[in-house]
């Protein structure tokens, strides 16, 4: 019998002022947040989840009315990694985002037209820096882990160097703590093609049509980056949608090509260009290091840290998670890294849920367990 | 409180009698991480293991280990001097590419370093040689040639020799043959030497 998923429910929370990073201020921020089991008497059992580029603040259970689960289902619930029957789970949406927080799209108090390119650059430091708002207000003093995969890692990168007394332990998967050329490269070609779209109006379409097929290309070079060679040609060989005769010019003629455009397309009904543009920015910015050299970086950390890489991500290869393991050994922080085996590619951190759920349950166990001992006065 | 370990392997007893209790450590090829568990339970040791296989990594976190997924050859150049105070090579020394380089490293990164390693020159190593004609199968070198991990192949006298060549302090060292504890002629009846060294 298959266990019906617990049903979520966004929920959000407005403060009145951030100072970002760059010395403007802005507000009110409102960040949407979902929330995963309960949190225990003494708080000591949060987890904060973070999402990736296209993520959101919607990581497990159904919508009412939805079928599609949250985007780290298989992940979260009862008996699962996270075990929601022993942790209290919160996702947030980015500031910056489209799915709920204050983002591009969102009112712009001063003029009650929607931000546009009036709204700030963010950088990865400002999203947690709110995150570490909504931790407060839920009154939670630490957090047992923050989590997250990609741009998600980049957020636990910084809340290490941020609020390193506001975590015992981070999980930082298939990340890197500063962007390659490679990694920029990429994202400024999806950048410039959604400018290059003429409905993109230098952001200013919220009133007409967005540029869809400019954040639709933007997605194709994501989806791209997000595979292997190897799950590629697993998943679509050199397979045709359809026979010679029907060909028309450079229609799809390949599996591949058609997955793409209907990834491209898909994509451009649920998320905003700008955000696309702001998000992407923040990450070819961030430094994990803030500066520093990795000798330096993690020196007032504590936290035990487990480190996640796949082998055969191309996107954020292992040796930026290895740089990171380095930082955490020269810290002298207690710290595990894995390589899991995959062919996924950079996809494998949503889909290589057996390998991960074993690190996370036995990790997460582990952290919990040491300073429920540590606290307990009969010890 | 002591605890008879009777289900502990002998060479894991002589390293867990060796380590002072509260010390860092770092294991380097821990394999399932028995003996880092071991230390820490009952050495209430802070611990560290470097494994190169992905099973085994599984089964170190699973027993809740602070576990580093990479070869040994590149483990150690990140950690300061003296990081730890002890370094252990049990049975992964003779597996190394450059042992010279990794030994030269552990004894900085640890100020004691424990290596355990199969003699080769074990008796029944040498009947194979002699009579057999092939090189030896045994207990303490369990592998065909073809599948052998092993790169190095040396006896206690060579290590002996070795640390004298390059002035390592040999602090404390024990033999062992099946399971016992071999005193007499140790470079003929041991099937494994293990050495507590410093720099």
């Amino acid at each position: 019998m298959k266990i019906p998923n617990p049903i979520a429910e966004i929920k959000y929370f407005t403060f009145d002022e951030l100072m970002l990073e760059n010395g403007e201020k802005l507000g009110p921020i409102t960040i949407a947040y979902e929330t995963y089991g309960k949190l225990n008497s003494d708080g000591t059992n949060a987890v904060l989840i973070l999402h990736s580029l296209s993520g959101d603040a919607h990581a497990a259970g159904l919508h009412e009315g939805e079928k599609e689960p949250g985007w780290w289902d298989s992940m979260i619930g009862p008996g699962k990694a996270f075990d929601t029957d022993k942790y209290f789970m919160i996702c947030s949406n980015v500031l910056g985002g489209c799915k709920g927080s204050t983002g591009p799209s969102s009112i712009n108090p001063k003029s009650g037209k929607p931000y546009a390119l009036d709204f700030p650059l963010i950088t990865v430091n400002d999203m947690v820096n709110c995150q570490k708002r909504l931790i407060d207000h839920l009154g939670i003093k630490q957090l047992l882990t923050v989590v997250g995969g990609s741009m998600g890692g980049m957020q636990v990168l910084s809340w290490l160097v941020n609020h390193p007394k506001s975590i015992r332990s981070a999980i930082p998967i298939a990340t890197t703590a500063r962007h390659s050329p490679q990694q920029i490269a990429f994202n400024e070609a999806g950048r410039l093609a959604i400018m290059a779209d003429p409905h993109w109006n230098f952001g200013n379409y919220y009133e007409g049509k967005p540029p869809a097929k400019g954040l639709a290309v933007a997605r194709m070079i994501g989806h791209i980056t997000y595979m292997s060679d190897v799950s590629m040609t697993e998943k679509f060989g050199r397979q045709k949608k359809w026979s010679s005769d029907e060909r028309e010019k450079f229609t799809a003629d390949f599996e591949v090509e058609g997955y793409l455009r209907y990834r491209g397309d898909n994509f451009v009904k649920r998320f905003d260009a700008n955000t696309y543009l702001y998000i992407t920015k923040a990450i070819d910015h961030f430094d994990g290091f803030a500066g520093k050299s990795v000798r330096e970086a993690f020196q007032h950390v504590q936290a035990k840290v487990m480190v996640i890489a796949f082998k055969s991500d191309w996107l954020y290869p292992a040796y930026q998670s290895q740089e990171i393991v380095k930082a955490c050994k020269i810290a002298g922080l207690q710290t595990s890294y894995c390589e899991v085996d995959s062919t996924y590619g950079h996809d494998a951190f949503l889909l290589e849920i057996e390998e991960e759920s074993h690190l996370i349950r036995h990790f997460l166990k582990k952290v919990f367990h040491d300073h429920e001992v540590s606290n307990d006065p009969t010890t | 409180m002591t605890q008879q370990h009777d289900n502990v392997r002998p060479d894991h007893r002589i390293i867990l009698e060796w380590i002072k209790k509260d010390s860092s450590v770092l294991d380097l090829g821990c394999g399932d991480g028995e003996l880092l568990h071991l230390l820490i339970q009952e050495k209430r040791a802070r611990g560290h293991g470097i494994e190169i296989s992905d099973e085994e990594i599984y089964k170190c976190i699973a027993k809740g280990l602070n576990i580093l997924h990479g070869d040994i050859e590149n483990g150690l150049a990140d950690y300061k001097d003296q990081s730890f105070d002890y370094v252990i090579l049990n049975q992964s020394m003779q597996q190394i590419l450059h042992v010279d380089r990794v030994l030269q490293d552990a004894l900085r990164v640890g100020k004691k370093v424990v290596v355990g390693f199969p003699n080769f020159v074990y008796y029944r190593s040498r009947l194979q040689i002699l009579f057999g004609g092939k090189t030896p199968v045994n207990a303490s070198l369990p592998y065909q040639w073809h599948e052998t991990p092993n790169l190095h192949f040396l006896s206690i006298l060579d290590f002996i020799e070795y640390c004298r060549k390059k002035k390592i302090k040999i602090e404390r060292k024990a033999f062992l043959g099946k399971d016992q504890r071999v005193y007499l002629f140790p470079n003929v009846f041991a099937q494994t030497g293990i050495f507590l060294i410093s720099g």
